[in-house]
C-alpha cells in the first residue's frame, strides 16, 4: 500500500506481540485524550507516483521562461553536467552531517576542498563549511565582528548593498544591543569620504559590497587602513563569480570575506537553495561561526577529515552561544566545490571574463543605441543599473511580451529607490543575438 | 611511497594546463580588460583552483562518495535525526526544469505553479500541526527556531511587553533552542527535569511572573518520550501570559495522532529533512518551515503566500512584520520534494508512517533492554534512549565504542552523548521505513556488541578497523587547526 513502509500485516502483528502490546493504538496509549487527535488529516489520501508526477509536472508548467536578464543575487550561469552527476550520488545526498568521521570522509573531505577554494578565491586564511546564504551570511560576519571586538556595538553598513541584505541584518539585530548605521552613496558607490565622518570607536565593522547592489564596483583604496586605524573590522560581500578577474577581498585587504555561491554550479531554483561563503583571516578561526573541517590523523596516522572547533558551538556554550548554526548547505556546497574543480583556474578567468565582455557589450547598445545613460558612470562586472525615462516596470511589461526578462526594477526590492532604475545582468549565457533583440524591444518599449 | 589516488585532494590532482572545461567562444567583440576597468579593481594574485580533466573530477568525487556511509546504503539510527529513506520520486521531481529555472524576482504572475505549490505545501503542513498559517522561508531547524523567538519577541512588543525576556527551555533541549532564544535576545532559563525525564510542572511554576515570554519544548520530548502533562503546562504558561513554542524535531513520532496546535502551542518549526523526507545532503540544505497560530500571523516575515481568487502571490503588506529572515523565500527545491513526499503518502500515509515508526522504536527498545540499561522504562514513540553507564563502569565500554563497533558492523551509529541528561547516551531512531529483518540484523549485532564488552573489550576498543579511516584524533585538529589545503 505505502511503497516506503514496509512491515507485512503479520510482522505487524508479530513485533507487537514482541512489544507485548495488543494493537497499534496501546503504543499511543500515553497521548491523553482531551489533546488526541480523532479525525483524518484533511487532505487526500495517498497517491501513485504516476498521479503524484502528474501533479507536480502540470505546476512546473505552469511557470514561464524567458530569456533572461535577471540578476540582483540570482542568476543564470552554465552548469556543467558533471555538477548533478556527482551531487547526484546517493552517498552524498542520503547522508547526514558527518558526526561519525570513519565513515563520512567524503563528505568531510569535499568541505575541506570547499573551505580551500573559498580561501583561494578571496585570498583569505580561513573558511568555514558554508552558510545558508549571502544575506544570512552578512548577518553571521557581523555578528562575528560585534563579538571579536567586544566593547564595539556599531555596524557600519553602505547604502549600496543589497536591500534584502539590509532587511536581513535589521531582523537579526533589531532585539540586540547592536546598532546599524548606514554609509551613504556617492554617484552609485559608497562615500569613503562619510566612512571617515562615522568611524568612532564604537564601530565594530564596515559591511560593504562590491560589485554593488547596483552593480557597480567600488574603489576601497585606503579603506582598510583606516578602518584598522580604529580596530575595525572590514567586510565585504562579493560576487564570486567576479573574482575570476577581480580584485579579491583579502586582496583588499579585508578581515572577513562573504557571499553566495549560487553562480558556481546551482541552479537559481526561485532562490534557493543556494550557499553563504564566509572566510576571515587567521586571527579570527576561532570565531567563525557554523561548521568547520580541518584535517588529522587516524590511529594508524593516516590523513583524515573531522568536524572541529566545536568548542565554539551551541551544543556545548548553549544559552551563551553567539550563532546558533548548526548545519551547512553540504549539498549545494559539493556543487560549487565540483564546479570550481571541473572550470579550473583557468576556465574561471576566461568564464569571469566573458560575462564581463557581454555585460559592457549591451551596456555600449543601450548607451549608444537607445541613448540611455546607466545611473553613474561607474565601472561594472556583470550586471548594471540603467536610468529610463519611465517606471522600470512598464518597460519590464512590455518586454515580457517579446519573451525577454529584462531585469529587476530597483524600487521592487526598496519602495525608497527611484522607479527608473533598472537592474540588468548578463550572465556569460547570453548570446548576442539575445542581446540585440533586447535592444530592439526596448527600443519599441521606450515608443 | 606515493599516495593511493583514492586518498588524494583535488588539488592533488592538479597538472599545470589540464582543462576540465570549455569555455564557449565569445560571440560578441572582445575588448582588452584595460578598457573596462581601471587597473585598481583587477586581480592581482592567482589562484591554486585545481587545473583537473573532466574525468579527474568524476573519478575523484566518485571515490570520495565510496568512502561515505548514507541511507541507500543501509540502516541509520541516528537518533533525533529521522533518517528515514528519501524517495527517488523527490529527486525526479525536483529537477523538473519548470522550477530549477524560476528566477526569484521574475514576475509573479509568470511562477504560478510555484507559488501555488508554496501555499498548498503551507496549508497542508498547518492541517498536520493543527496551526493557521506560516513561513516557508527558514533554512534549517535552528533558522526556524531563531524565526520562531523572533514570533515572541514581536508579539511582545506589539502588547507593550517589552519585559517579557524570559525563555524557558528544559535541560533535555536541543543545543540550538537556548542558542536560538539568547541570538533572539531572549534570557534563557534552563529547567530541571523530573526523575522521568518530563517537564515538572513544579519547576516550572517557580518561573512564571510577568517577565516570562515563554517555553521551548518538543513533544515527545529528546528521551523519544510522551510529555502527558503538556495541556497543563500550556495553561500555565498562557495563563502567565506566555506563549509555547513547538520544536518539531520530534514530529514524526505523532502525524495523524495528535498535532502541536491541539497542545496548546502558539509556534511550531517543522524540519522538512526530516519528517517529509527530503534528503540530508550531508548536512544540508535543509528547510525549518514554521507554522504559526492566527494571532502570531500579523508579524510573518515578509513575504508570505496569498492566494487571491486563482491568483497566487508573494503578499509583502505586513505592517508588524518581524522583518525578512532570508534573502529571497528559502530552500525551495527542498519544499518541492517535501510537497511530494505529503501527496504520496496522503492523510492515511503520513499516519501510517508514524505509527509505524512507533512501533518499530519499541520493538527495538524491548528486544535490546536486557542487554543495555534503559533510564526510562516505557512505552516510547519514536526514538528512545539508552545508557551506557554500566557498561562503561564493568567494561570500559564507552558510548564512542558501542557507536564504533556498529561502524566496523557495516551500519551507522545511533547519536551519542545527546540528550545531556542521561549519561553516555545512545540514541535510537530506527524510524518507520526499515524492515524487520533490517531491525533484527541491527538487533543482532548490538547484542554481539554487548558480548564483546563483556568477553573481549579490547577488541570494541580497536574498532572500527574496516572502514576507510580508523578512529581519528579529534584532539589534534582542534588544537593544530588544519582548515585547508596549501601547497607545499
Amino acid at each position: 500500500m505505502f511503497a516506503y513502509l514496509p512491515q507485512t500485516d503479520s510482522e505487524l502483528k508479530e513485533m507487537l506481540a514482541d512489544i507485548g502490546a495488543a494493537g497499534i493504538d496501546d503504543l499511543f496509549a500515553d497521548i491523553p485524550d482531551k489533546i488526541r487527535f480523532k479525525g483524518r488529516l484533511d487532505f487526500e489520501t495517498g497517491k501513485s507516483e504516476l498521479d503524484v508526477f502528474r501533479r507536480l509536472h502540470g505546476l512546473a508548467a505552469r511557470n514561464e521562461a524567458a530569456v533572461s536578464f535577471l540578476g540582483a543575487g540570482s542568476y543564470d550561469h552554465i552548469i556543467p553536467s558533471v555538477v548533478g552527476a556527482l551531487i547526484g550520488r546517493t552517498e552524498f545526498y542520503t547522508s547526514y552531517t558527518p558526526y561519525q568521521p570513519e565513515i563520512s570522509q567524503g563528505v568531510l573531505q569535499a568541505i575541506f576542498e570547499f573551505q580551500t577554494l573559498m580561501c583561494e578565491l578571496t585570498s583569505l586564511d580561513v573558511s568555514n563549511a558554508s552558510l545558508y546564504d549571502g544575506h544570512t551570511a552578512a548577518s553571521e560576519a557581523c555578528a562575528l565582528a560585534v563579538n571579536s571586538t567586544r566593547k564595539a556595538d556599531t555596524i557600519l553598513y553602505s547604502h549600496t548593498i543589497h536591500p534584502n541584505t539590509k532587511q536581513v541584518l535589521s531582523t537579526y539585530f533589531n532585539d540586540l544591543p547592536v546598532k546599524l548605521i548606514e554609509v551613504p552613496e556617492k554617484n552609485g558607490v559608497m562615500d569613503v569620504k562619510a566612512v571617515k565622518e562615522l568611524i568612532d570607536s564604537q564601530v565594530a565593522a564596515l559591511l560593504v559590497q562590491s560589485p554593488n547592489f547596483y552593480g557597480f564596483l567600488e574603489d576601497y583604496t585606503g579603506v582598510a587602513d583606516l578602518l584598522h586605524g580604529n580596530k575595525s573590522l572590514f567586510i565585504i560581500s562579493s560576487n564570486p563569480m567576479s573574482l575570476g578577474v577581480l580584485k579579491s577581498q583579502g586582496e583588499w585587504k579585508a578581515d572577513i570575506a562573504i557571499g553566495d555561491t549560487q553562480p558556481f554550479g546551482l541552479s537559481q531554483y526561485y532562490g534557493g537553495p543556494s550557499v553563504g561563503y564566509i572566510a576571515a583571516t587567521e586571527k579570527l578561526l576561532r570565531k567563525i561561526p557554523g561548521r568547520i573541517v580541518g584535517q588529522t590523523k587516524d590511529e594508524d596516522g593516516k590523513r583524515a577529515f573531522v568536524l572541529t572547533l566545536q568548542a565554539r558551538e551551541q551544543h556545548i556554550k548553549r544559552e551563551r552561544a553567539t550563532s546558533n548554526i548548526c548545519s551547512n548547505q553540504a549539498l549545494a556546497a559539493l556543487a560549487s566545490t565540483v564546479y570550481l574543480s571541473t572550470v579550473g583556474k583557468e576556465g574561471l578567468k576566461e568564464i569571469s571574463s566573458l560575462n564581463m565582455q557581454k555585460a559592457h557589450y549591451l551596456s555600449g547598445l543601450v548607451k549608444d543605441e537607445l541613448k540611455l545613460p546607466l545611473y553613474a558612470d561607474q565601472p561594472f562586472f556583470n550586471e548594471f543599473t540603467i536610468q529610463l525615462p519611465g517606471p522600470a516596470r512598464d518597460i519590464c511589461e512590455k518586454m515580457e511580451a517579446d519573451g525577454i526578462f529584462a531585469g529587476v526594477p530597483l524600487n521592487m526590492l526598496d519602495s525608497g529607490y527611484p522607479e527608473n532604475l533598472l537592474l540588468t545582468a548578463v550572465t556569460e549565457k547570453r548570446t548576442k543575438e539575445e542581446m540585440d533583440r533586447f535592444v530592439e524591444s526596448m527600443k519599441g518599449a521606450l515608443k | 611511497m606515493s599516495m593511493e589516488l583514492q586518498d588524494k585532494l583535488i588539488f592533488e590532482r592538479s597538472r599545470t594546463g589540464r582543462r576540465g572545461f570549455r569555455t564557449p567562444d565569445a560571440d560578441v567583440p572582445v575588448r582588452p580588460m584595460a578598457d573596462l576597468v581601471n587597473s585598481v579593481f583587477l586581480r592581482e594574485g592567482e589562484t591554486l583552483l585545481p587545473e583537473v580533466s573532466e574525468v579527474d573530477v568524476v573519478r575523484h568525487y566518485t571515490l570520495l562518495s565510496r568512502k561515505n556511509y548514507c541511507v541507500d546504503m543501509g540502516f541509520y539510527p541516528l537518533g533525533s535525526c529521522t533518517m528515514k529513506y528519501n524517495p527517488k520520486i523527490n529527486e525526479a521531481v525536483s529537477s523538473l526544469e519548470g522550477f530549477t529555472q524560476l528566477h526569484p524576482l521574475q514576475p509573479q504572475h509568470t511562477a504560478q505553479g510555484m507559488l501555488e505549490l508554496m501555499y498548498d505545501l503551507t496549508d497542508k503542513l498547518c492541517e498536520v500541526t493543527g496551526m493557521d498559517w506560516g513561513t516557508l522561508q527558514p533554512f534549517a531547524g535552528a533558522h526556524g527556531e531563531f524565526t520562531g523567538m523572533k514570533f515572541f519577541r514581536s508579539y511582545f512588543d506589539k502588547r507593550n511587553e517589552a519585559n517579557r525576556t524570559k525563555i524557558l527551555v528544559p535541560d533535555s533541549a536541543h543545543g540550538t533552542n537556548p542558542a536560538s532564544a539568547n541570538i533572539a535576545g531572549f534570557d534563557v532559563v534552563e529547567i530541571k527535569s523530573d526523575h522521568n525525564g518530563f517537564v515538572s510542572l513544579e519547576e516550572l511554576k517557580k518561573h512564571l511572573d510577568e517577565n516570562l515570554a515563554g517555553i521551548m519544548l518538543t513533544n515527545p520530548n529528546t528521551l523519544g518520550l510522551f510529555e502527558r502533562e503538556i495541556g497543563e503546562v500550556a495553561d500555565l504558561v498562557h495563563e502567565a501570559g506566555g506563549l509555547l513554542y513547538y520544536d518539531g524535531a520530534n514530529l514524526n513520532a505523532i502525524m495523524g495522532k495528535c498535532r502541536p496546535g491541539d497542545m496548546g502551542f502558539d509556534v511550531v518549526h517543522l524540519n522538512l529533512h526530516k519528517t517529509f523526507s527530503t534528503p540530508h545532503g550531508g548536512g544540508g540544505p535543509g528547510s525549518g518551515a514554521v507554522m504559526v497560530k492566527s494571532k502570531l500571523e500579523p508579524f510573518l516575515p515578509v513575504p508570505t503566500v496569498r492566494r487571491k481568487d486563482e491568483t497566487y502571490f508573494l503578499d509583502y503588506d505586513i505592517p508588524d512584520t518581524m522583518g525578512r529572515i532570508s534573502g529571497f523565500y528559502g530552500n525551495i527545491a527542498v519544499l518541492v520534494r517535501a510537497y511530494t513526499y505529503i501527496l504520496t503518502m496522503g492523510s492515511d500515509g503520513l499516519q501510517k508512517a508514524s505509527e509505524m515508526a512507533v512501533l518499530n522504536a519499541n520493538y527495538v527498545k524491548e528486544k535490546l533492554k536486557h542487554r543495555y540499561h534503559l533510564p526510562f522504562e516505557q512505552i516510547c514513540k519514536h526514538e528512545f534512549v539508552f545508557s551506557a553507564d554500566e557498561m562503561k563502569e564493568k567494561y570500559g565500554i564507552s558510548a564512542t565504542d558501542v557507536a564504533k563497533g556498529l561502524l566496523e558492523y557495516g551500519l551507522h551509529a545511533p547519536t551519542i552523548y545527546f540528550p545531556l541528561i542521561v549519561h553516555e547516551a545512545l540514541m535510537i531512531e530506527p524510524t518507520e521505513t526499515e524492515s524487520k529483518e533490517t531491525l533484527d540484523h541491527f538487533i543482532e549485532i548490538m547484542e554481539g556488541i554487548a558480548d564483546l564488552a563483556e568477553n573481549n573489550p579490547e577488541k570494541l576498543h580497536e574498532f572500527p578497523l574496516s572502514t576507510p579511516v580508523r578512529r581519528v584524533d579529534q584532539v589534534l585538529a582542534a588544537k593544530y587547526p588544519v582548515l585547508r589545503w596549501k601547497k607545499e
